[in-house]
């Protein structure tokens, strides 16, 4: 019942759409990456949690190639990123959406050139690019903000506006980083369900990061749990939050004592 | 970044309204900074060599000084320090918070390349306009001049006029004022631009990136100012 409600079904046994392999990286003495593999099939939708400083934007900025890995790579379609020129880096950027923290909106535009944007760069007329805008902030329920500036909007609606753009150019591969933080319960769960419906529209492989474990559930078809740059435990959602693994627990739980907890916690702060 | 700035600004895609946006915004807006600028260093230019000059009876020749050093020297000079504050300032500061609140991460994301979207407009517009706003400053300034000369010293105006243009070469001085105009432009923007791409560290990131874009874009104009002075002529 509940991967019907989620959307279409990953295939799991095709090559992966996106891969991380052995991601190392420093920053000075800090170690924010220690050797992070993982896949994801088509059509798959992965969530990492973690604590707050534990690297999770790191990560998906290094999945996008916004930050080049110390040591190992990325691959997408099987191509690895790092062998590429920057005009083909530049191409298999198109293949993804990335949704930023509070939205990276062009504050010099409004929202009809925000989503606009991607779409003007691609060969398309005028009235297709105004259709495609309007059937983008129709997906997250944005139907009336096209002549706003982003200062005019709410966080949450600033958010969807930048799920919009990130969709604009039907992506196969999406990236949402912390999509619900500093969000009411009410608008965290309408920004879930945005998720959701971008999914099922596009049938794109989905990668999340949050520390909301309600909503890790809900768009997730795996969880994994990042912490001192390694992902200690990975799972679907039903048997993530069943698992016995201390740190899983703790982190479920939210409780301060236990393996996840920082000695003196000099975390940085998230996004840093 | 010089480099970068290069090749991106000769690979298409050509961002034409763009590159007019940020020339209305270099050129255009800067006119009342730059006119007001130039007419009162004219009129002091002329005031400061009467009152030389008229110690050795050569008042005939502030004509000549005012034209000779507007055009090589003050009206470049001036107007590319006083754009710096004007424009530089605002540039490092758009591009710094576009850095912290990551556009330009967003940019990349969305398979545009930030310097070519962001720096090249704008390093454009100001290599162009920067002459622009010479030519015009050349002729308030010494338009200035005049008016104190004449008007306030009571200089014979064609006498005045003809000693203006008497000694003034287009290619020697006009022409190198120009050239050294375009040059202070790309170092400016240059710069501006730099700061404001790699700052760090929020609010106060971008203030500093601002303070710094105005004051190494000044110093530096400064400095090369000797040095190309010393090439052109």
């Amino acid at each position: 019942m509940e991967a019907i409600r989620k959307g279409p079904a990953p295939q799991k046994d095709a090559a992966p759409k996106l891969e991380a392999r052995d991601l190392h990286k420093a920053f000075g003495p800090k170690v924010v990456l220690d050797g992070i593999s993982f896949s994801v099939a088509p059509a798959e939708s992965l969530v990492i949690v973690g604590p707050s400083g534990t690297g999770k934007s790191v990560l998906l900025k290094h999945l996008i190639g916004l930050l080049r890995p110390d040591s190992g790579t990325v691959l997408v379609d099987s191509q690895d990123f790092w062998a590429l020129d920057a005009l083909a880096q530049s191409k298999v950027r198109q293949k993804f959406g990335m949704s930023f923290q509070e939205g990276a909106l062009f504050d010099s535009m409004s929202v009809f050139d925000n989503v606009a944007f991607p779409l003007r760069r691609s060969r398309r007329s005028p009235s297709e690019i105004r259709d495609r805008v309007k059937e983008c902030l129709d997906i997250v329920h944005l139907p009336d903000v096209s002549e706003k500036r982003p200062s005019e909007l709410s966080g949450g609606m600033r958010r969807r506006v930048g799920f919009a753009r990130a969709i604009a150019r039907e992506p196969e591969i999406l990236l949402f980083d912390e999509p619900n933080t500093g969000l009411d319960p009410i608008m965290t769960d309408v920004i879930d369900e945005s998720i959701l419906e971008m999914r099922r529209r596009l049938r794109a492989s989905i990668v999340t990061i949050t520390h909301n474990i309600p909503s890790a559930r809900k768009i997730g078809d795996r969880i994994a749990l990042l912490f001192g740059g390694k992902i200690l435990f990975q799972a679907p959602p039903a048997e993530f939050l069943k698992s016995d693994n201390p740190a899983v627990r703790q982190f479920v739980e939210g409780t301060a004592e236990g393996p996840l907890t920082v000695e003196g916690d000099e975390r940085r702060s998230e996004g840093a | 970044m010089l480099g970068r700035t290069a090749v991106w600004a000769v690979r298409p895609p050509y961002d034409f309204m763009e590159w007019l946006r940020q020339m209305v915004r270099v050129g255009w807006d800067s006119i009342p900074v730059v006119f007001l600028t130039t007419l009162f260093t004219g009129m002091v230019l002329a005031l400061q060599t009467y009152n030389g000059f008229a110690r050795f009876h050569a008042e005939s020749f502030i004509g000549s000084v005012v034209a000779l050093s507007l055009t090589r020297e003050l009206a470049p000079v001036l107007t590319a320090l006083m754009v710096t504050g004007r424009v530089g300032s605002a540039m490092a500061a758009e591009i710094g918070s576009m850095r912290v609140t990551e556009q330009i991460d967003a940019l990349t994301a969305l398979g545009t390349e930030p310097v070519q979207f962001l720096i090249v407009p704008r390093v454009i517009a100001a290599i162009s306009m920067l002459p622009l706003l010479v030519i015009m400053g050349d002729a308030v300034g010494m338009y200035g001049g005049y008016l104190v000369a004449v008007q306030l010293l009571g200089a014979n105006p064609v006498v005045y006029i003809d000693n203006s243009f008497q000694f003034l070469h287009v290619r020697e001085d006009v022409v190198s004022g120009l050239v050294k105009a375009a040059a202070f432009g790309g170092i400016f923007a240059l710069i501006a631009c730099v700061r404001g791409y790699y700052t760090e560290g929020g609010a106060e990131g971008v203030g500093q990136s601002t303070t710094s874009a105005v004051v190494s874009g000044s110093l530096t104009i400064l400095v090369t100012d000797f040095f190309l002075t010393k090439l052109l002529y």
